[in-house]
């Protein structure tokens, strides 16, 4: 099995998010970054697992600029095998598609894996766009993986349900909760990740087709109405009659 | 601007998320001039069909065939983009829009903006408020291809009336899945709404206890036709299904109504539900942080709590039956 795993940096979950320059920029004072979690949990993790049956090997892909390197290698401390970064800031969905693509194409990787999105712009869109490049078939908010020979069989998270997908391998794939449990790196991951290979990759060039002109924060609630816990009929005509959602 | 918008459908029914869709891209073509272009697949059910209708669909394309897999979808979508000179794709962001909207992206070369909760403006090229940052904060997104796509946030502008007399064509042709459908596998709501689409949540936390305690969080979600949902601790701990995870690393909800019941409000908590239009918090601790993000607040013990409001939810709603 040779595996690409896609990982990008995000804030922390517990940030608290702030823009600077007028709202036109992330402001990334004091944030922590990490591996977004749905890129780490599952996808790389499943990957780990299917390299430790399988055989073969685990190549971390990340679209960043140096400042990545660090969540990078804490994904090769988990156990990936090497890592790319292609240098470039991902700032557009296609245009990260299209270096992870780019990348991809002709190297014989089996499977191709995303979180099925990040928690920062929540966009869903890369791993999907890079298997349109690449023309594979696309398994999208997978919980769940087995590889058997050359094909796959999924399950994946529908509106209401889920669907047991069989595929034929290459294929591209989104990861999400229940396709493997969180891994902790050890010392001796930590210590083995520093020599790891780390590529970085000159980006090509690719169209970008959006940007983001200015953030905003949600409006601040108004001070919470408490209501007296003896009286939940009071409650009742507040949903109904300020509320009007009951 | 030619737009086309496309509402998901399973088992024969159109999502509401669907109807929502065609309601906003419909308001798009008003406010933008143009035409629109509705599709859909999997039901020739004319009831089905006229939801849309209601809601200002007028040329309809039905695929009979499709299997509703991303590659067969987004290939149905495409033919109909190239077909009739569509500049603007709409989705709904439910788990069949964020499946295709890449892959719809890269096959028609087009700039997507996901996670919408407003309608584009034309002030600063062509722009779009998305909700980014696990609902944290929104960004205006501007999209610079000539075909765009607009994936739109369940709940976010809602449905308006706009009945149109419908014109259904049904399309022919195959598109190839690329992949085997081998089982598909219903959830257990009990005929709930599912949550992406609920209007009324009644969410429950780690402060229940366990999983042998959800009784009076069924019976309140019951009384009020709500869905239930929970943090994510409470899936972790297998006390709930993980589709009922919601939260930065679960489902980013947006409701009308959102009940809290014995959840802390971490920040990775309020992440997936500060979106919500109303909530009620109830928890026993009058310092949990969920009381700052909440529009009405109980600190009381919920197993007292919880049994007496549902009893009262229901003497109010055989009074104004
Ligand atoms: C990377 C990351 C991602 C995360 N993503 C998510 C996510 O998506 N969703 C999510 O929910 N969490 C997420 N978390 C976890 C989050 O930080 C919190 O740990 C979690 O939300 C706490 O769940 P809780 O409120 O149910 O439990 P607790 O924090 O244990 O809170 C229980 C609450 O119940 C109250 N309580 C106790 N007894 C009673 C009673 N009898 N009556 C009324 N109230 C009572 C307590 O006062 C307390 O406030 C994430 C964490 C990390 C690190």
């Amino acid at each position: 099995m040779k595996i690409l795993v896609a990982i990008s940096k995000v804030p922390d979950s517990t940030s608290k998010i702030s823009f600077k320059d007028n709202n036109t920029q992330f402001d990334e004072a004091g944030i922590q970054f990490i591996v977004n979690p749905y890129d780490e949990w599952y996808a790389l993790v499943r990957a780990l697992e299917l390299k430790e049956n399988l055989g073969g090997a685990v190549t971390t892909i990340t679209v960043g600029e140096a400042n990545a390197d660090p969540v990078i290698r804490k994904a090769l401390a988990i156990g990936a095998d090497d890592a790319v970064r292609i240098d470039a800031e991902p700032v557009d969905a296609l245009f990260t598609a299209n270096q992870i693509a780019s990348f991809a194409r002709d190297k014989g990787y089996d499977l191709i894996m995303f979180g099925k999105e990040t928690i920062n712009y929540n966009g869903s869109q890369v791993g999907a766009m890079a298997a349109g490049l690449l023309d594979l078939p696309y398994v999208s908010n997978a919980s769940s993986l087995e590889v058997s020979g050359s094909s796959a069989r999924l399950e994946r998270d529908i509106q209401g349900g889920s669907q047991v997908i069989d595929v034929d391998l290459p294929a591209v794939i989104s990861a999400s909760k229940g396709m493997a449990e969180q891994r902790i790196p050890n010392m001796k991951g930590i210590m083995s990740a520093r020599k790891k290979k780390l590529e970085v990759v000159a980006p090509i060039e690719a169209p970008r087709h959006t940007e983001v002109l200015s953030y905003s924060l949600p409006e601040a609630k108004s001070e919470v109405k408490l209501i007296d816990p003896d009286n939940p009929t009071e409650l009742i005509e507040l949903l109904h009659k300020e509320a009007k959602v009951i | 601007m030619n737009v086309l918008v496309f509402a998901d459908c399973q088992d024969g029914k159109i999502l509401k998320s669907g109807i929502e869709a065609v309601s906003y891209a419909s308001r798009v073509v008003e406010q933008f001039g143009g035409t629109l272009v509705t599709a859909t697949y999997g039901t020739e059910d004319s009831s089905e069909l006229e939801k849309l209708g209601e809601v200002g669909a007028e040329t309809l394309f039905v695929s009979k065939t499709n299997q509703g897999t991303p590659w067969s979808l987004t290939e149905y979508l495409s033919a109909l983009v190239r077909e009739r000179n569509i500049e603007l794709v709409v989705l709904s962001n439910d788990f069949t829009g964020k499946a295709i909207l890449g892959l719809l992206g890269s096959k028609l070369d087009a700039g997507a903006v996901n996670n919408a909760v407003d309608f584009p403006k034309n002030e600063n090229g062509f722009t779009v408020k998305s909700q980014m940052f696990s609902g944290k904060a929104f960004g205006e997104v501007r999209i610079t291809s000539s075909i765009k796509i607009i994936a739109l946030l369940p709940n976010a502008v809602g449905t308006v009336s706009n009945p149109k007399s419908l014109s259904i064509k049904y399309f022919e042709g195959d598109f190839n899945s690329r992949i085997k459908i081998v089982e598909e596998k219903k959830l257990e709501t009990g005929g709930t709404v599912p949550l992406p689409e609920a209007e009324l949540v009644v969410s429950g936390g780690r402060g229940l206890k366990g999983p042998e305690n959800w009784g009076i969080v069924e019976d309140l979600a019951s009384t009020l036709g709500a869905t239930t949902a929970c943090s994510r601790p409470v899936s972790d701990l297998d006390w709930r299904p993980h589709h009922e995870h919601v939260g930065q690393t679960g489902l980013a909800i947006r409701p009308n109504l959102y009940i809290a019941i014995g959840i802390s409000g971490a920040i990775q908590h309020l992440a997936g539900v500060n979106g919500s239009k109303t909530i009620v918090v109830v928890n026993n601790d009058p310092e949990a942080p969920f009381f700052k993000a909440a529009d009405y607040g109980v600190v009381a013990d919920a197993f007292e709590f919880i049994p007496k409001f549902t009893e009262a939810l229901k003497a109010h709603k055989a009074n104004n039956a």
